[in-house]
């Protein structure tokens, strides 16, 4: 759990971040959004205390994030930087191995660590492990950046827009996996992005900045419903809605009882996806199936059009 | 390929080099048209091998303590609380390059005495400047995302300095010390003014005789060690800084 209580930061006049609180819960999602310059990273950053705040405070398990030592405190929180940032002089296995050398951890465990997270991040570790940097595109060394906040295994995960570079197939998968270890880790992630899709794809919560300020901090379908300002309504994109709707739920939860022909949809897939096949096989229904392959029922235009309707 | 014919040339000249440090006989013939009829063509009084031995090792020593001194106040002034030590610095830096060799060898003689001291204290003066500018460059332009990067990974301000900030400025900070070797190696030629054992005793041997030969082999011998070190340097600069992306 991350309580961030009346934090500011201010440079000179200005307040970067001002009087900002929010409680994130352990274990979920939290996207921050807004424009460019509305404080995001800087809001981001006073979590692991690259930023000192002007005042305020931030507890981290009930702890005063002030309580230990700034380096030690990084050690625990990953982080994403904007950029990837990654050590030039120093391998991609290297760079992943970082926070994993400075825990002490030993070789063997820290090899198989840089080992699994290359995988996953669709990189042959036997390829990519040995590169420098500079040897890579850039959409690699953003997932190397990614990998490098994760090899520790973290608590808490500050991601700031990480995946930014990636093109779209890779971006998906990336944002897959990021849900699936967030799973697996019960991870809590604070990520920063400026693409409304991602952000409603992988919110449990989002927070909307604006000029310091947090103008809306709510789950997306409340913000959908209830956008708190004429600026939230217009960075969620009014034409957008009915598709974000569905986008934030699955298609178990929409499968009705029934028969179906044509080609089946995974019950974890998104109802928008379904709404897409349905659209694009010019069909009224589409078969359900887990991820067993046993039917589950079948998705339909109409109910999902009802789910797609402004809630009442 | 495209490096090929320099190395040859480079390696050539090295031969040359220890063949005429070995064996300086051989090269009479060539030098005799140098010299009048009876002067000797070949430094005659000490071994050129040794004279070149103390020269390099008087070079090495000046340009390691300005080395360490100039890094040192590099590391220092770019720190946060060494911040307010740099106008200072900078002076004192800079008044080492200004104040002329021969100078501060004057001065020195009387309160260390003849020899290699005195020369090694100019030669440490000199070569501050250069290294301490590059290292001062190396360290305060890094890229941000790098070092914000070195601190959110959790690094403390040691482990930054030294696995991040000082292997990516190396190449810079190579830079700073090939320019001071050079310059000291051709300044140490000086020493030789107040008995240091450097190449200078042959040169000023020449200018003593009249002998075109002697200011020749010891400003040659002086000049291929400065060129091949410099090469050196260059070469070694050149990989660091492709392993770290700069190029
Ligand atoms: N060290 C600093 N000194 C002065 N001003 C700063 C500093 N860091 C950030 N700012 C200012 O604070 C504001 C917020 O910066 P921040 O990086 O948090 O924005 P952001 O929301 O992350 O923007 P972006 O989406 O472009 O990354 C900007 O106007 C920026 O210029
Ligand atoms: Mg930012």
């Amino acid at each position: 759990m991350i309580e961030i209580d009346s934090i500011t930061k201010r440079y000179g006049e200005t307040a970067v971040v001002d009087s900002v609180s929010m409680t994130i819960a352990p274990h979920t999602i939290t996207v921050i959004v807004g424009t460019s310059g509305s404080g995001k990273t800087t809001l981001m950053r006073m979590i692991n205390r690259l930023v000192e705040p002007t005042s305020g405070t931030i507890l981290i398990d009930g702890a005063d994030n002030r309580s230990i030592p700034g380096y030690e405190l990084r050690r625990r929180i990953g982080y994403a930087i904007q950029g990837h940032g990654l050590f030039p002089h120093r391998t991609v296995a290297e760079n992943i191995a970082t926070v994993p050398t400075l825990l002490g951890w030993e070789k063997s465990r820290i090899a198989a660590k840089v080992k699994e997270l290359l995988s996953l991040f669709q990189l042959d570790p036997a390829a990519f492990g040995p590169r420098y940097p500079h040897e890579l595109s850039g959409g690699q060394q953003q997932r190397v950046g990614v990998a490098r906040a994760l090899a520790a295994e973290p608590n808490i995960l500050l991601m700031d827009e990480p995946f930014g570079a990636l093109d779209p197939v890779i971006r998906a998968k990336a944002q897959d996996d990021l849900l699936a270890i967030q799973k697996h880790f019960g991870t809590t992630i604070v990520l920063v992005t400026h693409d409304m899709e991602e952000a409603f794809h992988l919110a449990d919560r989002i927070a909307v900045m604006d000029k310091g300020r947090i103008v809306q901090y709510a789950a997306p379908e409340e913000m959908l419903v209830n956008p708190a300002t004429d600026f939230v309504e217009t960075l969620i994109g009014a034409g957008e809605r009915p598709f974000r709707l569905l986008s934030i739920g699955a298609v178990a939860e929409a499968a009705e009882a029934g028969e179906a022909e044509g080609e089946p949809i995974a019950a974890t897939s998104s109802q928008r996806d379904a709404l897409s096949a349905l659209l694009w096989s010019g069909r009224e229904a589409l078969p359900v199936v887990g991820a067993d392959g046993a039917r589950l029922g079948r998705v339909t235009l109409a109910g999902l059009a009802r789910r797609a309707a402004r809630p009442q | 390929m495209k490096r090929l014919l320099p190395n040859l040339l480079r390696l050539a000249a090295l031969l040359v080099l220890i063949a005429f440090l070995v064996q300086p006989a051989l090269f009479e013939p060539l030098l005799k048209p140098l010299v009048q009829a009876n002067a000797p063509a070949v430094y005659n009084q000490g071994s050129l091998l040794s004279l070149t031995l103390s020269h390099l090792a008087t070079v090495f020593a000046a340009t390691l303590a300005a080395t360490i001194v100039a890094v040192g106040l590099a590391i220092l002034v770019t720190r946060p609380i060494g911040a307010e030590f740099l106008p200072l610095s900078r002076s004192l830096v800079n008044i080492g390059q200004t104040f002329p060799p021969v100078a501060v060898l004057a001065l020195a003689v009387p309160a260390v005495g003849f020899g290699e001291k005195p020369t090694l204290i100019a030669l440490f003066l000199y070569g501050l400047l250069p290294i301490f500018e590059n290292a001062m460059t190396g360290l305060s332009t890094l890229p941000p995302a790098i070092t914000e990067a070195a601190r959110g990974t959790g690094m403390t301000a040691w482990q930054r300095l030294t696995r991040v900030e000082l292997p990516l400025a190396l190449p810079v900070i190579l830079a700073g010390i090939r320019l001071s070797v050079v310059i000291s190696l051709a300044t140490a030629t000086i020493g030789s003014t107040v008995a240091a054992k450097t190449l200078g005793e042959v040169i000023i041997a020449g200018l003593q005789s009249n002998n075109l030969a002697f200011v020749l082999q010891g400003g040659l011998v002086v000049a291929v060690l400065a060129v091949l070190i410099y090469d050196t340097f260059s070469a070694l600069e050149r990989v660091l800084s492709r392993r770290a992306g700069r190029i």
